[in-house]
């Protein structure tokens, strides 16, 4: 009871204009980081960019990732692929189920910094939505694409011969710059579900969604360093995205001419796997197929004699 | 430790080789006093107005009474699935119902320790197993196919896959919970509706699977589960809106079946009975081999269709063989399937156990030599000892005929020829398994053996991606994998 009547006291004694009441509270601000071996670093630069939606309001200070900060991103994805991609499939189709259980679970999060980054509501819900949705679709293909894309080879030799898809390796994404949490799914999802590993950066005005993305990662069992995520811009990075030693593919979804050169010309360096997505609709069904997940695998035969003894008798 | 004629070493097992009994608790499991039938998404009492008892084989006492359904609930499960069907699973867009699915999947994976104690006192398999394999690989199979609702269109290019409509699906005693994921999981995933008896003397982990389906928020009608014994499965069979029947079972039921929907237009999937040989070649890793053939009769009491019934083994290993069967035999806890350390539970039922001891004495009558582990076995409840019979001839009823129980035939071969004819020998054709270190052995064996399934090296290996199922009179169709949708689709 004391404390009310305090509180009205300091009210009606406190004559200043738009000073907050002391009943309310004032909001802790996120620190937007960015997202490299399962932690939260800032970029080792030091260096910030501030983001903005069409309103000019700020939205946040943002990491501007460096070469370095890519580099450490590729050794993490490197370190984790080995337990990525040999676990199993089944295991892998559980935890992106995981990440969209998170999802589900933080949607409004997810519509609100959608509708600070200029998606109506409405926008906004269908796109979380869709994301979730696209996480469970992938997370169903996990153990069902290698029945699709393996085949058994009738060789006319004495031998058992069959190929399977295998994960490349450590891939390199540059996402979608609109379909700022969407794009980012649809683009991720089937190169983990194929078993690889990824650096990811953001889209350069629209960074919040995969920053929060993160933390959901991060609450997902996904293993630390197999998704990481920078926020910075394409033009400076896409350089070393493309000719990073240790990557093994690529993946961009812009349809700037002069970008798509450079990538190509410089991931010839180590005959990289350069995959553009500049004209798909993440929106639409074309967004999501087996197909994306097979852009990051490698065909494997294996060719196996088979002793040909005994059997001369009729089958029964 | 003591040395044996040969100079090899054997394990002594008469010493204090004791386990203190690790016992499950039953705090996990509750079981009603009664059981009506799942109908529409409610529990509905049967019109029959009859219950039977189930109890526990491993003590013989009622666990609770479950409804018997006669052909009018069958007759309105039927009305419900299809009225489901039309109304809702159908129509609904195939990535929303896998999301149903996939809840079931969830579910069954939270309540995973609730449904093992209750299919271990239900059906007498040891908690070990129910535990470790019969729930999470429901669980995995409720997963695998709930990816599948979306993608049907890539399993099937330049078809358009629509679902037939309504499944009667009818299961057996042996993997209650895990054969009622094998139908549903499936049908649910294909766009069809279901209406599933399991066996009637293991009731209880599919009515739980029912409230599972309750509380994931089903539509009422996509899955009704409707108990009882023969009757109500020919009624089911005999039903004329049911479009599909999926049935696992014996050979003989499965041949009635196919009599009875011989001039209908209803599908069907028979997975039958099985006499798998289990083949030893001489250069085989002995050890692992013992293991495997120990893993592939006695698990699940040798109450597996697949179980490596006969065992092959070439002449020049066969006496090390069976002394170290003998051996791994005496090691065996049989007993309380509560117990964690239990490896061999209660036989199924009383009819079972008489069956299995019928077959004891018609292998002892045809000259073959019986040994069974010098084990005890609890006075109470339906129990049998690990059982080999050596000196088997190949026309022995022991050697022809699924007993279906902890009772293995061992003969031997000399040449790969003779054991490929001798394996095949038998109107089965489920499952075969392969011991040898050579790789190019085990592809020969693979493409020459007339089974669904063969297993190199290893023995009951089971993933809700790999088909199952068998040729012969082991039945058709697949349940599992890529190959387990087809029979539930129309193709066009």
């Amino acid at each position: 009871m004391a404390t009310v009547t305090i509180k009205k006291t300091a009210k009606k004694s406190a004559p200043q204009k738009n000073i907050a009441a002391p009943a309310d509270r004032l909001e802790v601000l996120k620190t937007y980081k960015i997202y490299i071996g399962g932690k939260f670093p800032r970029t080792e630069s030091g260096r910030y960019y501030t983001a903005s939606n069409n309103k000019k309001e700020v939205l946040a200070n943002v990491c501007l990732s460096s070469r370095k900060d890519f580099r450490d991103a590729v050794i993490a994805a490197r370190t984790a692929f080995g337990d990525w991609g040999s676990r199993a499939a089944f295991n892998r189709s559980q935890i992106l189920y995981r990440i969209a259980e998170m999802l589900e679970s933080r949607k409004a999060q997810f519509v609100d910094e959608l509708v600070k980054q200029d998606s109506t509501r409405v926008q906004a819900e269908k796109e979380v939505e869709l994301s979730i949705d696209r996480l469970i679709y992938y997370a169903g293909w996990c153990d069902k694409f290698q029945q699709l894309f393996s085949a058994v080879n009738p060789v006319a030799s004495s031998h058992f011969n069959f190929s399977v898809p295998e994960p490349t390796g450590v891939v390199s994404v540059i996402a979608p710059q609109n379909d700022s949490l969407l794009g980012l799914v649809s683009v991720i999802a089937p190169v983990i579900a194929g078993g690889n590993t990824c650096i990811v950066l953001a889209a350069y005005t629209k960074p919040l969604c995969a920053v929060t993305f993160a933390e959901v990662l991060n609450s997902s069992d996904v293993p630390g360093g197999v998704i990481n995520i920078l926020t910075g811009k394409v033009s400076e990075l896409a350089p070393y995205f493309a000719d990073h030693m240790d990557v093994n593919a690529m993946i961009f979804c812009e349809k700037d001419a002069a970008v798509k050169k450079l990538i190509r010309e410089k991931g010839a360096l180590n005959l990289k796997r350069v995959t553009v997505y500049d004209s798909i609709n993440w929106l639409s069904e074309k967004g999501q197929s087996p197909y994306f997940i097979m852009d990051t695998q490698e065909v494997k035969t294996t060719w196996h004699p088979i002793e040909n003894i005994g059997g001369s008798a009729p089958g029964y | 430790m003591a040395t044996t004629k040969n100079n090899t070493l054997k394990l002594k097992f008469d010493s204090a080789r004791k386990y203190a009994p690790a016992l499950e608790s039953k705090s996990a499991a509750t079981i009603d006093a009664r059981y009506d039938l799942f109908i529409n998404g409610k529990f509905e009492k049967p019109q029959s107005k009859k219950y039977f008892s189930t109890i526990n084989p491993a003590t013989e006492e009622k666990l609770s009474e479950i409804a018997d359904a006669n052909a009018a609930d069958v007759d309105k499960a039927v009305k419900a699935a299809r009225a489901a069907s039309d109304k809702y699973w159908k129509k609904m867009p195939a990535s929303e119902r896998g999301k149903y699915i996939f809840r079931i999947a969830r579910m069954i994976q939270e309540r995973a320790r609730e449904l093992a104690v209750i299919e271990t006192l239900d059906g007498g398999k040891p908690i070990r197993e129910s535990r470790d394999f019969d729930v999470p690989t429901a669980a995995n199979h409720f997963f695998y196919y709930a990816g599948w609702t979306d993608k049907l269109a890539y399993a099937f290019p330049g078809k358009d896959p629509q679902p037939l409509g309504v499944a009667g699906q009818i299961i057996p005693w042996n993997f209650p919970l895990l054969m009622a994921a094998w139908k549903i999981a499936p049908a649910l995933a294909t766009g069809n509706t279901v209406v599933l008896k399991p066996a009637e003397n293991t009731s209880l982990t599919a009515l739980k699977l029912a409230e599972i389906i309750r509380e994931a928020d089903l539509p009422p009608g996509v899955v009704n589960i409707i108990t009882g014994a023969g009757s109500t499965g020919a009624a089911i069979v005999n039903h004329p809106d049911i479009n599909k029947i999926a049935f696992t079972g014996s050979t003989d039921v499965g041949k009635i079946i196919q009599r009875a929907i011989a001039g209908t237009n209803k599908k069907a999937t028979l997975e039958l009975g099985g006499k798998a040989a289990n083949i030893i070649f001489d250069d085989a890793p002995i050890d692992q081999a013992v293991e495997g053939v120990i893993n592939g009769i006695f698990f699940n009491q040798g109450h597996v269709c697949c179980a490596g019934s006969r065992l092959y083994v070439q002449e020049s290993v066969y006496k090390e063989v069976v002394r170290k069967l003998k051996d791994r035999l005496e090691t065996l806890i049989v007993g309380d399937p509560m117990d964690k350390n239990t490896d061999i539970g209660a036989i199924n039922s009383k009819e079972q156990l008489n069956t299995i001891n019928k077959y004891l004495k018609i292998g002892q009558k045809e000259g073959a030599e019986m040994y069974q582990a010098n084990v005890e076995i609890p006075s109470k409840g339906f129990f049998c000892r690990p059982t080999i019979f050596t000196n088997v001839a190949q026309s022995n009823r022991i050697a022809q005929e699924e007993i279906f129980g902890p009772v293995l035939t061992i003969q031997t071969f000399r040449t790969d020829d003779e054991v490929i004819e001798k394996a095949n020998n038998t109107p089965y054709g489920l499952s075969a398994g392969v011991w040898t270190d050579k790789g190019s052995k085990i592809f020969n064996l693979t493409t020459k053996l007339r089974a669904g399934v063969v297993w190199a090296n290893t023995f009951n290996q089971f993933d809700p991606t790999s088909p199952f199922g068998g040729y012969k009179e082991s039945g058709y169709g697949r349940e599992g994998g890529l190959h387990g949708l087809a029979p539930y689709l129309n193709l066009g």
